[in-house]
């Protein structure tokens, strides 16, 4: 299970990485194994707020529609248009297939660490 | 091969006779400009090849069919043998009242009988289906505040161990969903429930038993806290199997209440249906019910349309042939049937638990209602075998799969509900099955991996299929 030491994550499984003065954010590895094979994903729209802990996208696999719970606070700038016909890439690169690009955003500095992220999936299994 | 591919041009079965009215030229703007694919086959041909395609098909009278949830129970031929009495299929939706008193009667009887096992004061047939019997079920409980000037009330708390499409229903009905998690016995957690109840809920949607199969214990606590803020409670029927002739959904403290006559009251269900979703309130809500219910007594019955109803929500009196089917059950079966079946259904589904449990994981402890749900995610760790893949494996062996991967609250999901239908010999058979495939799991995992086998198609490529799906017959390839 690959996790990047240079992003944050949340207990919900996603990943956010800063990058100038966005937030880009998306699912972890473990989240796209757990999921198994996406076939839509469904993302929220440009200028759309997001809050910690609430639901900004779905995600839907041969199984279950699941929700993906914002891991910051702030307003979508830019969203992951190409994912919409490719939902795959997800499971592929989930580490490159952000969701959203959030500016203005917070919340980040209440995440978890790389190592902080392995213990914690550590836990779960 | 499909229907199309067995066309020749030219063969056919003439079954019009001569046209012995004047012929008529249709306008060229209303005229088709390419000619319909419509394919040229003989009778026998067509026979033939339905007949093909329904030996390819698994329905409860091939064999066993455990889907959870679904109740897929034996639809008795006594049903059908009624539902084609001439005096209910030859007559019109548009008849006068005065020549179909018969037919209003059955509407009639089916009301009362359903009332009296919900402990609802009124009820209406119209609904199609569950889901449909939920959105109208809402918008009674819209209606009705709507009607009390209440118009802050714009929420309505679902549990997670709810059935998937109660917030669907309810965002239809146009309300936000607050979602409310269960504890660790699979029970609604009263704390958290108290804690989303104030003035802006509506109601409350609950399946009881809940899709875990179990009965939530705290269920007169649970709409208490829901009418304590102002709320009304909605009953989803979906597992009224369970309980039905033993406990009311009335008497538990619910408002409105939806049944699927394709679930517990034997009328043939998905393809075969179609559904029907009557839906039961109590007398607040009766004068919002849909338009038309029946009135009347012996010779004088009249359709009627209630004071501020909601409206028509479906065309004319919904699915009649259906209310047959369901009256011809429940007289058959009458008020002790009744409540024997449910027993019987709680009875097998424990009996399959119990024979499982030493090797599968049960999702939660105790005593199960109608149903219970597996946990195979130990099973994956160890043996790579998946809940998909146990479910394709019992394809090779003549079994109908459970309901998988639901409820979302447990992992590796396999949700069993074998109804009363099945005898002892049945479930042991299919309790023979599972065990030999718990084995199979451990000893050749790629056996499952590459299952089914005996089937008319293989292991069919599901996340293809969702992705790049072909819907349509390609005439020029």
């Amino acid at each position: 299970m690959e996790i990047r030491e240079n992003l944050r994550y949340s207990e919900d499984h996603e990943w956010v990485l800063i990058e100038d003065d966005m937030a880009l954010v998306g699912i972890t590895d473990y989240a796209q194994s757990e999921l198994g094979d996406l076939v839509f994903v469904n993302l929220p729209e440009e200028g759309d707020e997001v809050v910690v802990g609430e639901a900004f996208a779905d995600v839907e696999s041969v199984k279950a529609v699941s929700d993906v719970l914002s891991p910051v606070n702030g307003t979508v700038a830019e969203i992951n248009e190409d994912l919409l016909d490719a939902p795959e890439h997800i499971n592929s690169d989930p580490y490159e297939a952000w969701f959203v690009k959030v500016q203005d955003f917070d919340g980040e500095k209440d995440l978890m660490s790389a190592a902080e992220y392995q213990a914690y999936i550590d836990g779960l299994s | 091969m499909l229907i199309f591919e067995q066309s020749k041009t030219g063969r056919g079965t003439d079954v019009l006779g001569a046209c012995d009215v004047p012929l008529v030229q249709l306008d060229v703007a209303h005229k088709r400009a390419s000619t319909l694919h419509l394919a040229e086959v003989s009778e026998v041909d067509v026979d033939r090849h339905y007949t093909a395609l329904a030996k390819k098909c698994h329905g409860v009278n091939d064999g066993f069919y455990p889907l959870g949830s679904c109740t897929m129970k034996y639809n008795p031929r006594l049903n059908e043998a009624v539902a084609n009495l001439p005096g209910f299929t030859d007559i019109h939706p548009l008849q006068p009242a005065a020549s179909v008193q018969g037919a209003l009667a059955v509407m009639q009887m089916l009301e009362v009988a359903l009332c009296e096992i919900t402990g609802m004061d009124a009820l209406t047939l119209q609904p199609a289906a569950g889901a449909h019997g939920e959105l109208t079920g809402l918008l009674l409980i819209k209606a009705y505040y709507q009607a009390r000037g209440d118009a802050k009330r714009r929420k309505i708390i679902v549990p997670d161990s709810a059935h998937g499409t109660n917030p669907a229903s309810a965002t239809m009905a146009g309300y936000t969903i607050v979602n409310v998690a269960s504890g660790p016995d699979g029970c609604v957690d009263l704390s958290a429930l108290e804690a989303a109840c104030n003035e802006e809920v509506a109601g409350l949607m609950l399946t009881n038993p809940n899709t875990v199969g179990l009965f939530d214990k705290n269920i007169r606590a649970i709409t208490e806290l829901v009418h304590n803020c102002g709320g009304l409670c909605y009953y989803d029927g979906a597992n009224l199997n369970a309980v039905m002739g033993q406990v009311r959904p009335g008497d538990m403290g619910f408002d409105v209440v939806h049944l699927n006559l394709h679930k517990t009251f034997s009328t043939p269900h998905g393809g075969g249906g179609p559904g029907s979703g009557p839906v039961g309130c109590k007398a607040i809500l009766a004068d919002f019910l849909p338009n038309v219910r029946v009135a009347g007594e012996d010779g004088a019955r009249h359709f009627m349309r209630p004071a501020q109803s909601i409206g028509e929500v479906k065309a004319f009196y919904g699915n009649f042939l259906v209310y047959l089917r369901a009256l011809t059950y429940i007289l058959s079966l009458g008020a002790e049937g009744i409540k024997e079946a449910s027993e019987n259904a709680v009875l097998n589904a424990n009996y399959m638990r119990v024979a499982l449990a030493d090797l599968y994981k049960m999702a939660y402890d105790g005593t199960c209602m109608h149903e219970f749900v597996m946990d195979l995610s130990e099973l994956k760790k160890a043996t790579g075998v998946s809940a998909l893949d146990i479910a394709k494996g019992l394809l090779d062996n003549g079994i109908h799969p459970p309901t998988m991967y639901f409820p979302l609250i447990v992992h590796e999901a396999l949700m069993i509900e074998p109804t009363e239908t099945e005898s002892r010999e049945t479930l042991d058979a299919a309790i023979q099955v599972f065990r030999d495939l718990y084995r199979a799991a451990q000893e050749s995992a790629d056996t499952l991996h590459a299952a089914p086998q005996t089937t008319p198609v293989g292991r069919l490529d599901e996340v293809q299929a969702a992705r790049k799906p072909v819907l349509r017959y390609d005439f020029d390839q």
